[in-house]
């Protein structure tokens, strides 16, 4: 690529202005909802000063905490499952010539996305309450495997079209050289598809902890997540005591997000 | 006896066996969890709903179906469309159409601008779309309604600024609902379009460029068709939630019109007509699947044109 | 880098397995969310060395099909009172006789032989509250005590009302508007219904959750909703009034039931006879802001709550009162077909 007009012709006329207007946007709810769980106040709409009342408030509700780690602890263990299995099944289903079931896959594993949620969860709840009664267990697998298998879709779309625009003379370059296959993978593909996992592994993650209608459904006693105890609260007002959870929540991922990035970036 | 033909149709083979045992993991997690426990809700569109909700065992009617399509009118008695159903339908597939739309509208300059920072600094704009999104949904719509209210952040700055003299009713509203799913689904549409735009191949736009093409060309005729996966990935996650909302469209919308989430889990509910509710979810899942069908045709072709 | 990853997620896998741990003194209750006072359990927890956990669920539909699916581990269920006689009649629930418990003398007995556990068989009370009007008297100051407060509103109300999302509430007072019976199928006085409803739905401004914020900010005048809400709307600001609808409103109430394949019967046998104390009622109303059905726990209410007009409904209006029943199947699947075609 030339570098002497590399900078003006990636630029495109007021791109630059609504992405920044839509980070602004992005951000404008998330500052009010930190404002306000300062305020002094007992409401979310009323503005009576400043305190740290509601910080400590959460910090003595152990539901709260409770259902918080188990919504981070579900969001993982999902996430995971799901990257790694939509990782491999992305791999069988692009760069081929069209094979007998090529097209049954993409169905199947798009298959979650296309019905309501409120239907798979009546469904499971018939289902795995079943199970539950079988087996006599009834911890927190149910949850996971149901998170798992409707965040695969959406870990698999974006590896999928990172996949698909990818380059094959490297691969091409290492079987040539006599790579096994494995290997191959490893050092040539997996690199390369990096972008592709992260993006998927924190769409499955964002999908997962933003589930309230199947875990509703699928959740035995004392399995309440975070959104599931929201949805309760929703009768009554929800107080600041929330926006501070959701506070402490957010710069916990903050850090998490920003140690990863940095690991991440030292090794590269 | 080995012709190299034959060599080959078994590599093929062993290939098709590999790719095959690769997807399993992905095929049975969403079998066990998403796909099978779905045949029940097939066999209970057809079954007798109970007295006060699920079916009653071993009975089957055609009834949910019926309903799902026509009415006995209840004052009458004389059958007609059920237009209530229908008009919850194309509500929610009208107000999921101008989602996508507008989130393509900001995600592409979005995405783009993400995927042409310099690569150091790309992973942090990432980051920042991600970060919003640790938060769980029902938090996120609750503070779009701080945003939306009368006495909200965006009246208060818009007639701070002048723009408006008296505050605009925006909360309970459709243009509520449309904020809220923009503002939620977003990342599910720049996400997928920055990672085929991260690719993006910059010597094409610059051979537009030595072609006399103009900036607007450039984007319409080389960029936006290489990055076309990402589009469509883009558009189809953020459509089909949409079309299933249930927690936007009551609380930004005020509940008082329903989209066919609520309309789903009204006769799963307080309705207690599991058949008509499972059939209804058939049919939205159909169509949607058929939608589908369409587009993995249409990329099966043009995937074959390009190798 | 690879078996830490490996490590940490076998630590997860085994945080998740091991949920099920069993220890000695659990009770498991499934609860509307929101609607359990915490120094109330912390108490039941320390007398009898119990421990509680809580799961929320939030509409009466979704833990009936919950409960009825099996698997669940609940040992304790609070259905509403329409809801019970189903409870009962799919045989979920076990008879714990609570009327022969202890702490069964300090039942009001307006709430003993009551219509759906006549004599208290199977449930003991825990709170109850009604659907009412509310007004902004700044905004509105004529009469509050009608549904025409939101069926037919007056001119300063029009669009600034919210009407609760409950599909029997609100047909049990239009129905009652027009003069007819809760669980009619009289199609003329339902046509009448529905078209009323779908008339005042244009004057609405939402049907939604959220009154106990938006009432007293001043983003609603005029609300029908339940009391406890009300109550605490006023309790944040003063000009809010509540209205008894005198042609007809609903009463509710809930109650507590132990359900059939509980695992901890007796933990869940002392937690009834444990809150039909009146101290131990009074905890519950002081923290939800609803009545609950134990005489004496007025001596231990917080004063505001003695003399609430929102607790205390005047005696002229006590019998437009009513609970509701359940109707049957074919009934309902005509409100539930009118209720979509007031939402569509």
């Amino acid at each position: 690529m030339s570098k002497r007009r590399s900078f003006d012709l990636r630029s495109q006329p007021g791109f630059t202005f609504v992405a920044l207007l839509t980070f602004f946007m992005l951000y404008l709810p998330i500052a009010a909802l930190v404002v306000y769980a300062f305020n002094a106040g007992s409401s979310m709409a009323i503005w009576e000063g400043v305190s740290l009342r509601w910080f400590y408030s959460a910090a003595s509700n152990e539901r709260v905490q409770e259902a918080a780690m188990r919504s981070a602890l579900i969001a993982v263990c999902a996430a995971l499952i799901a990257t790694v299995a939509a990782t491999m099944a992305a791999i069988a289903t692009t760069r081929t010539k069209p094979y007998p079931g090529l097209t049954f896959k993409y169905a199947f594993i798009n298959q979650p996305l296309m019905v309501p949620e409120i239907v798979t969860a009546v469904a499971l709840l018939i289902v795995f309450s079943r199970i539950k009664v079988w087996t006599g267990y009834s911890g927190l697998g149910y949850l996971i495997a149901a998170h798992a298998a409707f965040c695969i879709p959406f870990a698999y779309l974006p590896i999928r079209a990172r996949l698909e625009s990818m380059d094959l003379t490297l691969e091409r370059a290492a079987a040539d050289l006599y790579a096994t296959p494995w290997k191959a993978f490893r050092h040539v593909t997996l690199p390369l598809l990096r972008p592709g996992i992260i993006a998927g592994f924190m769409l499955a993650f964002v999908i997962s902890l933003d589930d309230v209608v199947i875990t509703e459904f699928v959740k035995s006693g004392g399995q309440d997540t975070l959104p599931t105890y929201m949805l309760g609260q929703l009768r009554r007002a929800t107080s600041p005591e929330v926006n501070a959870i959701a506070t402490v929540f957010l710069l916990f991922s903050v850090v998490l997000v920003t140690a990863f990035f940095f690991i991440n970036r030292r090794k590269a | 006896m080995d012709t190299a033909s034959e060599v080959a149709k078994r590599a093929e083979r062993a290939d098709v066996r590999s790719r095959w045992l690769l997807s399993a993991p992905a095929l049975l997690v969403i079998f066990f969890a998403a796909v099978g426990p779905l045949f029940v809700m097939l066999a209970y569109s057809f079954m007798v709903k109970g007295d006060y909700g699920d079916v009653k065992p071993g009975e089957f009617s055609l009834d949910g179906w019926f309903s799902v399509f026509f009415q006995r009118d209840i004052f009458d008695d004389t059958v007609g469309l059920a237009d209530a159903h229908l008009s919850i339908f194309w509500r929610s597939v009208k107000l999921s159409l101008i989602t996508t739309m507008l989130a393509l509208a900001f995600g592409f300059p979005t995405a783009y601008f993400i995927a042409t920072r310099p690569a150091r600094t790309r992973e942090v704009w990432v980051f920042l779309i991600t970060i919003p999104f640790w938060t769980n949904l029902l938090i996120r719509t609750f503070a779009m309604q701080e945003v939306i209210r009368n006495e909200g952040i965006l009246n208060t700055l818009m007639m701070w600024l002048g723009l408006i003299d008296q505050p605009i009713q925006l909360m309970y509203t459709d243009a509520a609902i449309l904020f809220g799913m923009v503002y939620v689904y977003l990342p599910l549409m720049v996400l997928p379009l920055y990672a085929s735009m991260e690719k993006l191949d910059f010597n094409l736009v610059e051979a537009g460029y030595d072609l006399y093409a103009t900036r607007l060309r450039v984007l319409w005729r080389i960029i936006i068709p290489l990055v076309r996966p990402g589009v469509i990935a883009g558009s189809i996650l953020v459509f089909i939630p949409s079309l299933g909302a249930y927690v936007i469209p009551r609380v930004l919308g005020g509940g008082k019109n329903m989209m066919l989430g609520n309309l789903i889990e009204l006769q799963f509910g307080a309705g207690r007509n599991w058949p008509l509710g499972a059939a209804i979810s058939i049919t939205l899942m159909a169509i949607v699947m058929l939608a589908l069908l369409v587009y993995v045709r249409n990329e099966a072709r043009s995937g074959a044109q390009n190798v | 880098m690879r078996g830490k990853l490996k490590a940490a997620t076998a630590a997860l896998a085994l945080v998740a397995f091991a949920g099920a741990a069993h220890a000695d003194g659990e009770l498991n209750i499934y609860n509307w969310g929101d609607y359990t006072s915490p120094e109330m359990i912390k108490k039941f927890e320390q007398t009898h060395n119990v421990k509680v956990t809580i799961t929320d669920y939030d509409s009466n539909d979704t833990a009936l099909a919950k409960v009825r699916a099996g698997g669940h581990g609940f040992d304790i269920v609070v259905p509403s009172a329409n809801y019970v006689p189903i409870w009962v009649k799919e045989d979920l629930l076990l008879e714990a006789r609570p009327d022969q418990m202890e702490n069964f003398k300090n039942v009001d007995p307006r709430w003993v032989d009551v219509p759906w556990d006549p004599g208290r068989h199977y449930t003991v009370p825990w709170q109850w509250g009604y659907t009412g009007t509310a007004v902004n008297s700044k905004v509105y100051s004529g009469d509050i005590n009608t549904s025409a407060l939101f069926l037919d509103p007056p001119a300063e109300l029009v669009g600034k009302i919210n009407v609760a999302p409950e599909m029997n509430d609100v047909l049990f007072a239009t129905i009652k508007y027009f003069g007819g019976n809760w669980c009619t199928d009289d199609k003329e006085l339902l046509k009448k219904v529905r078209d009323k409803l779908v008339e005042a739905k244009t004057k609405w401004l939402a049907m939604d959750y959220s009154v106990t914020e938006k009432l007293p900010a001043g983003d609603y005048s005029g609300v029908y909703y339940w009391n406890g809400a009300i109550m605490r709307s006023r309790l944040a600001n003063p000009d809010i009034k509540i209205g008894y609808p005198k042609e007809g409103y609903p009463l509710f109430m809930d109650s507590v039931a132990i359900l059939k394949d509980a695992k901890n019967v007796e933990n869940a046998k002392l937690f009834m006879n444990f809150i039909m104390d009146p101290e131990n009622a009074a905890m519950l109303s002081a923290f939800a802001k609803y009545a609950n059905g134990i005489k004496g726990s007025e001596n231990f209410m917080p004063e505001e709550m003695k003399t609430a007009p929102e607790l205390v409904i005047p005696a002229e209006f006590e019998k437009a009162g009513e609970f509701l029943e359940s109707c049957s199947p074919e009934v309902l699947s005509l409100y539930s077909r009118i209720w979509t075609d007031v939402q569509k």
